[in-house]
């Protein structure tokens, strides 16, 4: 088993002081090489819950163990370690650095990893179709392109869980259903699993398995528009 | 790429706010290095001993005064002692060369001193150096109206050997005191990098003889004439310039001129005379390096403000890169290492003012004094303050980088619409 997630909660404290809990999630688990995709609406959690198997959040209680490492129990710089090696991260919004090329932003990936390989950040683009756009920066590239630019990131490291958080939130339907394609196509080529979340029921139609945050997520049914912190949840 | 790589990055993004900063902390090492080599340099160049003599004989006053006169070619001359006087001590077996020595005329604002040829066959300005001329140049004669001008006079006056010039009364120029003398130039001397390059050599016979000079030798006035030697009793000499056996003959010298004496000042140690000069305006100097110090602050603020100043714009990318597996170390090292390669590119540059201004100073100081500055003198200062500057680059990054380590991630990978 990749992932595998025991009695995870993470709350978060409101202006007012009250804590709100904002991921409390029995039970979920991921097999290697396995895609699967997660709905839920807007503020349900589904960004919190990916940042707690990325590490980048660390759980109030609970378990996650990612490719048999417990990393709730982890340091953040170790959390940090596991996160470069064995996650890929794309982005809602892409996230790729304004004053750096498309190939940097994808060898920029690979710093914190194993280390920078060139020619696997050309590749990755290549496969993405962006062979002819390495020396661009994000502001001369088109919204899909931003988004090839950000997939061949998160596998720069050959990761074995690659985290999309509304990949496809940005685009149009006819370029949605193309992205979508091929984020899965590249990670079943680089043997990664995939955890999407995404609010959008044609998305999920797409995967053998799919799942519905409101039922995987306790929290979320119980605050039907809890108020945001630190961005979408 | 690696971490450099994104330091390079930064550092293009904000093109403008790190060109200031280098340059700020370019103008801070240059004026700090600047201010410690001067003062090192021309503290070594006034107190160094290396003028060649111990002691100065002079009229009573002063020992400041004439030293800055006899030797350093400054100041007014304190006053005359008798011949005799001077032929006294140069017959004392404490004493192995006696030098006389006569001022009171200048040619365009250089002074003209009197002496003997002794002073270009004995005298040695630094350990095995004499004075040397330049080809075709020779020692005056002591009866002649002949010249052996220093390499800076001849430089900056365009004198060479054949010149000829006349003589002006006082140690300031005045176009109306010219004497009717005119006297020709025999010799240029190599240069010294010292005072005498500033000087104009003539016999001493010469200063007596000067149209116009009185003589006051006996304490009557003595009027020489072209065609009668003049009597020892009516000569005076501005200074004797000595140099003695050993440190026990100065001692002993000193206490017998200076203190059971009432007509003469011996000045000696010249090197110790010299040192209480720059005692005494040792507060100048004190000041002028509080200020660099001050700079050096202003410049380490400077860092901290350009860097910290970007931290809200950039807290994305720290997240980011966090979000991409980056420790915080990872960050905290990128922006310490930012302003430590602002700090050591500012150094670099900060050479070239040191270049700049100890070039300037030299100029200054060689036409004030005639010593050179040398601007690549090894001085602690030239590698002390770099490497005290990009410590305190680095710690001026700490600030920013404290604020980059505590960037929250999640919070701030947030859309950006």
């Amino acid at each position: 088993m990749l992932l595998d997630v025991t009695d995870l909660k993470k709350s978060f404290s409101a202006p007012d002081g009250e804590r709100t809990l904002i991921v409390d999630v029995p039970r979920f688990s991921l097999e290697a090489g396995e895609q699967v995709a997660v709905r839920g609406a807007s503020g349900s959690g589904k960004t919190t819950f990916l940042n707690l198997i990325a590490g980048i959040l660390q759980a109030d209680s609970g378990t996650i163990v990612l490719d048999g490492n417990t990393i709730t129990t982890m340091s953040e710089s170790g959390r940090d370690r596991v996160r470069s090696k064995t996650v890929g991260y794309v982005f809602q919004n892409f996230n790729l650095l304004q004053g750096y090329t498309s190939l940097e932003n994808v060898m920029l990936g690979m710093l914190f990893g194993p280390g920078v390989d060139a020619k696997h950040a050309r590749a990755l683009l290549e496969r993405v179709g962006l062979s002819h756009r390495m020396g661009y920066r994000p502001g001369q590239l088109s919204i899909g392109q931003q988004q090839r630019v950000a997939v061949a990131r998160a596998l720069a490291n050959r990761p074995k869980l690659v985290l999309a958080d509304e990949p496809t939130g940005n685009l149009d339907q006819r370029h949605a259903g193309e992205a979508l394609a091929l984020i899965r196509e590249v990670c079943k080529e680089n043997s990664a699993a995939l955890l999407l979340v995404s609010h959008d029921p044609a998305i999920l139609s797409a995967f053998d398995r799919s799942e519905d945050l409101g039922d995987l997520n306790r929290a979320a049914a119980a605050h039907a528009a809890p108020s945001a912190v630190g961005g979408t949840r | 790429m690696n971490l450099m790589s994104l330091v390079r990055r930064s550092l293009r993004q904000h093109a403008l706010s790190s060109f200031v900063t280098i340059v700020s902390v370019g103008l801070a090492a240059g004026l700090t290095m600047s201010v410690f080599a001067i003062n090192a340099q021309t503290y070594d160049a006034f107190t160094g001993g290396k003028v060649g003599f111990d002691a100065v004989l002079g009229a009573r006053g002063s020992q400041l005064q004439l030293v800055l006169n006899t030797v350093f070619h400054l100041e007014t001359s304190p006053g005359n002692i008798p011949w005799t006087l001077y032929e006294e001590v140069a017959d004392d077996s404490r004493v192995t060369l006696a030098i006389p020595y006569a001022v009171g005329d200048n040619y365009q604002g250089y002074r003209i001193v009197g002496t003997t040829t002794q002073m270009f066959t004995d005298f040695t300005y630094r350990e095995g150096e004499g004075f040397v001329l330049k080809p075709r140049g020779r020692i005056f004669d002591e009866t002649k109206k002949e010249a052996i001008v220093g390499y800076y006079v001849a430089e900056k006056l365009g004198l060479s050997v054949g010149s000829t010039f006349s003589p002006y009364h006082g140690l300031q120029f005045d176009e109306k005191q010219r004497h009717r003398d005119e006297y020709t130039v025999v010799a240029v001397m190599e240069p010294t990098n010292g005072p005498s390059d500033r000087v104009l050599w003539i016999p001493i016979e010469g200063i007596y003889r000067m149209s116009g000079h009185i003589l006051r030798g006996t304490g009557a006035v003595y009027r020489p004439t072209d065609d009668a030697p003049v009597p020892e009793e009516h000569r005076e000499v501005s200074a004797v310039m000595l140099k003695l056996r050993n440190p026990q003959a100065g001692f002993l010298l000193s206490n017998t001129i200076n203190n059971q004496g009432k007509v003469a000042t011996l000045a000696w140690p010249i090197g110790r005379v010299m040192a209480e000069l720059f005692e005494r305006i040792g507060w100048v100097s004190r000041i002028l390096t509080m200020v660099a110090y001050l700079i050096v602050v202003v410049a380490a603020g400077s860092i901290l403000a350009s860097i910290y100043n970007t931290m809200n714009e950039r807290r994305r990318e720290f997240a980011i890169l966090r979000a991409l597996g980056a420790r915080r170390g990872t960050v905290f090292s990128a922006i310490v290492m930012e302003s430590t390669t602002i700090t050591a590119l500012g150094v670099l540059l900060g050479y070239l003012v040191y270049g700049g201004i100890l070039s300037a100073a030299m100029v200054i100081v060689r036409a004030q004094t005639g010593v050179v500055l040398d601007a690549f003198k090894c001085d602690p200062s030239l590698w002390m303050t770099p490497v005290g500057m990009i410590i305190l680059g680095a710690l001026a990054g700490l600030v920013p980088a404290f604020k980059a380590y505590r960037t929250d991630v999640a919070s701030n990978l947030t859309p950006l619409s």
